[in-house]
């Protein structure tokens, strides 16, 4: 008997952030679970037939559905009277819900359904080849935001998910990252304990995609979190209810240990602009430590 | 029970005696009067089913499969634009065998805009791997859908159905429909009990990734399905008779063919136009018939040929196009006949009736006369051409 849902054996590339928060995530809502998931890295390297790494039920329809998919699985479990009983989890990588997947996501939140859905966020579109979506960073340099000679890379920050979700009026949204495994664990018990739409989005990353050694993913994720620009937060019924408090590094230790930012690395006016970003999310949220114990 | 019913209204009713545990839809002419109601019947309770409101066909299809995958009896409704956007989650059911039921309120596609009734959106869909049927009246619009359900979730078959009803003729209609008691409809459709679904005991994964290596062998296997689809119709017919009392072929049905010279082909409600007209003419002693498709997948191509071997002048009606190609229902009328000995000597296309135009008594007349031995390609009748006069300078100021 395997001791996780999430089996070995699937073909993720060394490394791989969004592996490791999958299993956390299927590990810590349990066998009584099922899952719609999304077109995506996670359903390729998965569930190549005739193999499958999963444990649960788990479907895969198209690239922008698994919110509808998942709304179509809770409607029959309570038909069959089974709705209280078993977990419904939808989840997709940042493209299939930022992008191609807000219409469904938004449709299956305003509905009210009893689903947690998962968007695990490495930043591009990285089954395809690292395009740039709509939760790419601020100046990421992917195959269709290039740097050149009119371009420091892509021109947009993060599109708010986690805020665009509170905005559905939903009891739980929470934010996590895959270099705070305990806390991915946490946040997938509580929000599968209470009822209705839930949405979580963990920051993954891809070795691949953001160019970083993939002994690195750890503490890649970490600096993230660390440097203000991945705010680990909860809202609990539209209300700020918990946040990981940093003692903010400056945003360049992050940005040097991945090629998609190298070119900023001797461009400090660019730097500048992260850096703001990093404080506006730090002064948003009150992640800063001393500003707790004041 | 004989009620004197709108269509929209007497599907609403079958389906609720078919028992759907899952019921998504979003609105769109002329689609609205059967969700409407179907929505009102289980908020009377009359219904024990969960009727989710999507934001758009993509989720109500895609909230449909969900519902079948989780081993439960679904139904949606859709028309036109509504069905193109639901595109590649028609496909997706197919593909994984998900025995979903929809209406299709058959309906021109913009643009121009247009939401009157022909048939580009469902032929339009025709290789998405559902059976689609095409009914004639509201009465075997009504009792497609209990065909449909038996059909699909048969477990040999496993197949989605999509029952055509032309927009606003059937679905606005109103006509005199038997419908069924609950006892005569459960005893000819049982609960669905699911071979393969979504269940926490038993955990598979649906819609995995298949490479070159398998990939094909699901393809052949779904095709293989339509021709046991093609042999099973019948006999459900045939059961359905028992039961109800209303006799159907379920593939194709023939209109005095026996000593026929001229037949048209033709699905839909335009049927009923067409076997009046053949009765006036017959009065008058000329030898016309009728050929009326009702499976449009799987195509009834044996069937078809049997039926029109020995007819001399065959005319195809296409209420849809395959724009800069022939029209859809008389390529595969005439692939049927590819290379045969026995054969029409003629097998003319017409266009007719395209976004709402009615086809009167005459358009069929018209057809008929044009049958002569020379074949028509593609002939579009009722056409108006002094509108095809304009140009852009008359319309700019």
């Amino acid at each position: 008997m395997s001791k996780t849902l999430f089996n070995s054996g699937h073909t993720a590339c060394a490394g791989c952030g969004q592996s490791l928060a999958a299993r956390l995530v299927i590990d810590a809502a349990g066998p009584n679970t099922i899952v719609a998931n999304n077109t995506g890295c996670l359903e390729v390297f998965s569930t190549k037939y005739p193999e499958t790494s999963w444990g649960v039920p788990f479907i895969h329809s198209l690239f922008e559905n698994c919110a509808a998919v998942a709304s179509g699985v809770e409607s029959a479990l309570k038909y069959l009277g089974k709705a209280d009983s078993i977990n419904v989890i939808a989840q997709a990588g940042d493209g299939g819900t930022a992008d191609i997947g807000l219409q469904a996501l938004s449709g299956m939140l305003e509905r009210g359904h009893n689903i947690l859905y998962v968007c695990y966020d490495n930043e591009a579109y990285m089954n395809t080849g690292i395009q740039r979506s709509g939760l790419t960073p601020f100046d990421s340099n992917t195959t269709t935001s290039p740097i050149g000679v009119k371009s420091t890379g892509n021109i947009r920050p993060k599109k708010p998910m986690p805020e665009i979700a509170n905005a559905h009026g939903i009891p739980y949204v929470a934010t996590a990252s895959v270099a705070f495994p305990q806390d991915i664990q946490r946040k997938v018990k509580k929000a599968l304990s209470i009822k209705g739409p839930k949405y979580m989005q963990i920051h993954v990353p891809c070795p691949l995609g953001w160019r970083h050694e993939t002994n690195l993913t750890i503490a890649v994720a970490k600096l993230a979190v660390e440097t203000g620009l991945y705010p680990l937060i909860e809202y609990e019924n539209g209300i700020l209810a918990a946040k990981r408090q940093i003692t903010p590094k400056p945003v360049e230790e992050y940005l040097k240990t991945q090629g998609r930012f190298k070119h900023l690395l001797k461009n400090p006016d660019e730097i500048k602009k992260v850096q703001e970003i990093a404080d506006n999310n730090i002064k948003k949220y009150g992640l800063k430590v001393s500003e707790a114990t004041n | 029970m004989k009620e004197f019913l709108e269509g929209s209204m007497a599907v609403a009713k079958v389906i609720q005696l078919c028992k759907p545990g899952v019921i998504s839809a979003y609105p769109i002419t002329p689609q609205t009067h059967i969700v409407e109601e179907l929505a009102q019947i289980v908020a009377d309770g009359h219904l024990n089913a969960q009727f989710v409101n999507v934001e758009s066909e993509h989720s109500a299809a895609s909230v449909v499969l969900g519902a079948s995958a989780a081993g439960v009896r679904a139904y949606t409704a859709t028309s036109s634009q509504g069905l193109l956007l639901m595109g590649e989650v028609v496909f997706n059911i197919a593909g994984m065998r998900l025995p979903v039921v929809m209406t299709t309120a058959v309906r021109a596609i913009s643009a121009p805009i247009n939401i009157w009734n022909d048939h580009q959106d469902a032929v339009s869909l025709r290789d998405a791997g559902w059976v689609q049927f095409h009914a004639e009246d509201i009465q075997e619009a009504a009792d497609l859908h209990l065909i449909a359900y038996k059909l699909g979730e048969d477990k040999s078959i496993m197949l989605p159905v999509m029952v055509c009803m032309d927009g606003f003729i059937l679905t606005h209609g109103v006509e005199t429909v038997d419908i069924p008691t609950q006892e005569e409809v459960d005893k000819f459709l049982p609960a669905y009990k699911a071979p393969y679904k979504l269940d926490v005991e038993n955990p598979m994964t649906l819609g995995p990734l298949v490479d070159p290596e398998y990939y094909t062998e699901a393809r052949y296997a779904l095709n293989e399905t339509h021709k046991e689809a093609l042999a099973l119709i019948p006999k459900i017919t045939a059961d359905f008779a028992k039961v109800f009392g209303r006799t159907y072929n379920g593939l194709i049905e023939g209109y005095q063919l026996k000593d026929a010279e001229r037949v048209i082909v033709a699905m839909g409600s335009v049927c009923g136009t067409i076997k009046e007209v053949i009765d006036e003419l017959r009065k008058k002693g000329k030898k016309v018939g009728l050929l009326k498709i009702t499976s449009l997948r799987p195509f009834p191509v044996n069937q078809i040929y049997e039926a029109l071997k020995n007819i001399s002048k065959v005319a195809v009606i296409d209420r849809a196009l395959s724009l800069g190609s022939f029209a859809p229902l008389s390529a595969e009328i005439k692939a049927v006949f590819f290379g045969k000995a026995k054969k029409p000597k003629a097998i003319s296309s017409f266009i007719v009736g395209l976004g709402g135009r009615d086809i009167t008594k005459n358009s069929i007349k018209e057809i008929f006369r044009l049958m002569t031995g020379k074949e028509k390609q593609g002939e579009f009748i009722d056409l108006k051409p002094e509108l095809l006069k304009e140009s852009y300078e008359q319309n700019t100021l």
